[in-house]
């Protein structure tokens, strides 16, 4: 049934999208090969993470129209992953996750480019991030994934009346999955919800309690928790416990097996407590294909404008048939991070040092060894010892002069966040306005840059 | 070579070796190694299903590289069955690949047998006709077949299987089996042995939750004539007797007992699923009867004359907070009671089978075992064979769908999917599938969907211009995310099937890849 008289193009299925216009599309759709092209030249997505849903990524978005990716993972390949991690073989075990993956999809994608980085995303700075139109997520934890939404959201921008900016909003595409459950989300900072702003939407980590594991274990689970929390520091003072050191491993399961016949319970296997100690998840291929094609879809759907977007939250459970569900969350407009940002106000006098002591006090932020930068100029850094020095002069200069004499605008600072007794690395958005300034006060001026 | 078992060690957390040896055993069919099709078999070929076979006469053109991963440009002007098993052979040298350069539209028609050998097949993008006779074919040579379609931003999944029983459903959150409205004598007599009362405050607060509802219970019981509290006056008043015996605030386990005492209130016997899978007239066994039926009739045996109606006994207890010497022994407990009753089941089931003329021992202790742990969760599934569906949904279904917000669009789109194979069948092209001439096909593809509603008595009822206007926009594209989207679903619900874990879908998925409200459609 094929139109023979047409030249074939490699985008013949893709193009029906693009070129046509229709009515249940994005505000701005505006079909054209000039759009595709575009789309192919211009546009850049990150993709972060380059496992289960990283490979399923790379994949679906080389052949959903984008030529520019880069995609960035910290991790090696291990024997594990390659029941679903379909990019890497039993030869690549070993190798870095990104650099593999991103060769395999090049060989296969005729005209795609794709730059690996293998480093953690904590290493890149800020503009970094800023330089993609798109950043899809395919992370395992919620650390990574509350780390990327705060640098993400780090570049929104409010107008005076408290609205976003659309020309600084980074749109976000995050999946994640666990056996047979997964979710895809849409983040527009600014319009929809966060990563922050939902985060009760995690379930808190199981824990024991301590005077289970001590006294009254009942399952195979407590006998392993007790070697792994508690007997190895007894024995291994100083020596941290490594989980992915089989010798380490066997010990605690060892320890276990110990506990569980002191006590008379049964359960207690190896793979329980590789299970138990490394909180492994269970993963399969279909669901992290499942989750990756929703996230690509959307990443396209976003950047050409060709289709209604999902609003804004996917739940996807495959146990019993197969259910999905959107619901549309609302945003959090006091939202520490993606919120029009903590209102400091200052004199003029103030100096960065006493301005970095007032972070660490203030009850929204408890931020302590701040690092702190104004549209990407390092006002201070803590690290590494090079810059630290350069910067260290700025500590008695007024922070009304290093910014510039403007009477409002953002900075970023990352530092040290006390959650609770728990301590974790964070970047936080501060909006700065300098008490006593007449004048011109709208956001515009700031945001010039 | 590494050992295999350390690569599939996330998915055996799932299927165990057991789910892992069935997907092994197992040979796949596939027809059209277009992406919908080539997607689905790549989950199934990582997990290390045995064998498969890809079916597809057409040859590789360039339009295929910008939607199909398994091919490049080496392989223009070669089979795409070829490439495409070539492919999949590299994700997983241990699955056997074999391909077959013909249409599929063609071994349907002329060589049916062609399908007798396979596990399941894998039936992708096949027009309703197409869709009909394979559906009959596959019934017949009792093989599992499962029909995928992506077409633009939309597609389907559906399950054709006669009868599919599931005996480890596995369900995300199902109620534990620890009989408390409904003691066994050895589970009294423990309860019995354990002074609530106890001095110690340490002591006190480790007993376990279930012996403190057993014993609660059973008082409450003697002063109430036997029956357990059912009035929401007599649930508040059981709770407030528990809130009573607390000498401490901090004492967990009458938290348990408390947040637990609905398990006391709760209704005896088996639920309806059950009650309907017992009742069903296959559980009248005869010597052609599955083994899941056979087990069925011994309990339904079972049901009606041990135990006041209950099926036997999980085993399991969840953790609690509980000294370790109460719980051990309360496990034992639980543990000892479920083996008496699968030791009746298995005695049931071996003078059922001789009955129907079979050798007593021909299921296995570890089935029977399975069977009776997981007796309250079984499931059955059945498919009505899907020309059946096409040519008698069911309208009130239908009708509701319509009219529901959540489900319209995908209702849409599952009417609008038969109707461009009807399109095509009349115009010798989908609609929209090339250019110019656009208008003439949108009114012609509505044309063909009003016919369709009055075919199927859904007189009067319309779909959006919006819709029929997007389905032309597709033009039977095959976009790769959405293939990939679907073969993803497919994949996982072959996984189901073969390996008889976990519960298949019903009914038809649509998905939705507008505002991704998919929905599964029973009609």
């Amino acid at each position: 049934m094929a139109d023979s008289t047409a030249p074939q193009s490699r985008s013949r299925d893709l193009d029906k999208l693009l070129l046509r216009p229709g009515n249940l599309v994005g505000p701005n759709f505006d079909p054209g090969t000039e759009m595709r092209d575009d789309l192919q030249q211009y546009a850049r997505v990150l993709v972060v993470g380059a496992g289960g849903l990283g490979c399923e990524l790379l994949k679906d978005l080389a052949l959903s129209g984008f030529r520019n990716l880069d995609v960035i993972d910290m991790d090696r390949i291990e024997v594990t992953n390659l029941n679903r991690q379909f990019l890497f073989r039993l030869e690549d075990v070993g190798k870095p996750k990104a650099e593999v993956a991103a060769k395999r999809v090049m060989e296969r994608v005729a005209g795609v480019n794709i730059v690996p980085h293998f480093c953690r995303i904590e290493d890149k700075d800020i503009e970094f991030y800023s330089d993609f139109n798109i950043i899809a997520l395919g992370l395992d934890s919620i650390e990574a994934r509350s780390y990327i939404n705060a640098v993400a959201c780090s570049f929104l921008e409010y107008d005076s009346d408290d609205n976003p900016q659309e020309e600084t909003i980074k749109p976000m595409v995050d999946g994640g999955t666990e056996g047979f459950k997964g979710h895809a989300r849409v983040i527009m900072p600014g319009v929809t919800p966060c990563f922050e702003c939902t985060i009760w939407l995690f379930p808190p980590q199981v824990k024991f309690p301590l005077c289970t594991l001590a006294e009254t274990p009942r399952t195979a689970a407590h006998c392993i928790e007790y070697a792994h929390l508690i007997k190895w520091d007894e024995v291994h003072s100083g020596n941290a416990f490594d989980p992915d050191n089989p010798e380490h491993m066997k010990w605690v399961y060892d320890e276990a097996v110990k506990r569980a016949e002191l006590f008379g319970i049964l359960g207690v296997t190896y793979s329980l407590t590789q299970g138990v100690v490394k909180n492994i998840i269970p993963a399969i291929a279909s669901t992290n294909a499942i989750i990756s094609a929703a996230c690509a879809l959307e990443t396209l759907k976003i950047a050409s404008g060709c289709s209604k977007t999902l609003s804004n939250y996917l739940t996807y459970n495959g146990v019993e048939g197969v259910h999905s569900k959107v619901t549309e969350f609302v945003k959090d407009k006091d939202c520490l991070v993606c919120g029009p940002g903590i209102l400091i106000e200052l004199d003029t006098s103030v100096t960065l040092q006493k301005f970095m002591d007032m972070l660490e006090e203030n009850p929204k932020l408890l931020l302590s060894k701040a690092s702190i930068t104004h549209h990407g100029k390092n006002l201070y850094m803590q690290a590494p010892p090079v810059l630290e020095e350069m910067t260290r002069s700025n500590l008695c200069v007024p922070l009304y002069e290093l910014m510039g004499r403007v009477p409002k605008d953002i900075l970023h600072a990352t530092g040290t966040i006390n959650n609770d007794n728990k301590k974790t690395s964070g970047l936080r958005k501060l909006r700065i306005v300098f008490k006593g300034i007449d004048g011109v006060t709208d956001m515009d001026m700031a945001g010039g840059a | 070579m590494a050992e295999p078992k350390t690569k599939y060690d996330r998915q055996l957390r799932i299927w165990g070796e057991q789910g892992q040896s069935a997907l092994e055993k197992a040979s796949i069919c596939l027809l059209n190694s277009g992406p919908t099709g080539s997607e689905t078999l790549k989950s199934l070929v990582l997990g290390g299903v045995g064998s498969i076979t890809v079916v597809d006469g057409s040859k590789v053109e360039v339009g295929d590289l910008g939607n199909n991963f398994m091919v490049d440009e080496s392989s223009i002007g070669q089979s795409k069955a070829k490439c495409v098993c070539l492919f999949l052979k590299e994700l997983n040298d241990a699955v056997k690949a074999k391909f077959v350069e013909e249409y599929p539209e063609e071994l349907i028609e002329t060589n049916p047998s062609f399908f007798s050998q396979f596990t399941l097949v894998v039936a992708t993008q096949l027009v309703e006709e197409s869709m009909v006779k394979l559906d009959r074919i596959c019934r017949e040579a009792n093989v599992m077949l499962i029909f995928t379609r992506s077409y633009g931003l939309t597609g389907l999944v559906r399950i054709s299987v006669k009868e599919h029983t599931v005996i480890e459903s596995k369900p995300d959150h199902f109620l534990d089996d620890l009989q408390l409205n409904n003691p066994w004598p050895e589970l009294m007599s423990f309860a019995e042995a354990i002074d609530l009362n106890v001095q110690d405050p340490a002591a006190h607060k480790h007993i376990p939750y279930v012996v403190i509802l057993v014993k609660t219970a059973h008082e409450w019981a003697k002063a109430h004539g036997g029956a357990l509290p059912s009035t929401r006056e007599e649930k508040r008043e059981f709770k407030e007797l528990l809130k009573g015996r607390r000498i401490a605030m901090d004492e967990d386990n009458y938290k348990e007992a408390i947040d637990a005492s609905f398990k006391v209130f709760a209704p005896q016997g088996i639920s309806t699923d059950l009650q309907k899978i017992i009742h069903d007239s296959s559980a009248e066994v005869d010597s052609n009867s599955s083994d899941f039926w056979v087990m069925v009739a011994a309990l339904k045996e079972f049901i009606a004359n041990e135990d006041c109606g209950e099926a036997p006994l999980e085993g399991s207890i969840p953790d609690m907070t509980s000294s370790t010497d109460h719980y051990i022994n309360l496990q034992k407990i639980y543990q000892a009671k479920s083996e008496g009753d699968f030791l009746i089941v298995e005695q049931r089931v071996k003078n059922i089978l001789k009955k129907i003329g079979r050798y007593p021992n021909s299921i296995s202790k570890a089935t029977i075992k399975s069977f009776c742990k997981n007796a309250r969760k079984l499931r059955v599934c059945w498919c009505p064979l899907i020309e059946d569906e096409f040519n008698h949904p069911s309208l009130p279904a239908l009708q509701k769908y319509l009219t529901d917000e959540d489900y319209s669009m995908a209702v849409g789109f599952y009417i609008l999917l038969r109707a461009i194979d009807r399109y095509a069948a009349n115009f010798n092209s989908f609609p929209g599938q090339f250019e110019g001439g656009m208008d003439e096909d949108i009114s012609r593809l509505k044309t063909t969907a009003i016919s369709l509603l009055n075919d199927l008595g859904c007189n009067g009822l319309t779909l959006t211009e919006d819709l029929i206007n997007e389905m032309c926009r597709f033009g039977a594209a095959e976009l790769h995310s959405v293939a990939a989207f679907i073969g993803g679903i497919a994949s996982q619900e072959v996984i189901k099937l073969i390996t008889k874990q976990f519960v298949p879908m019903c009914g038809t998925y649509i998905f939705n890849g507008i505002d991704h409200k998919s929905q599964s459609l029973t009609l």
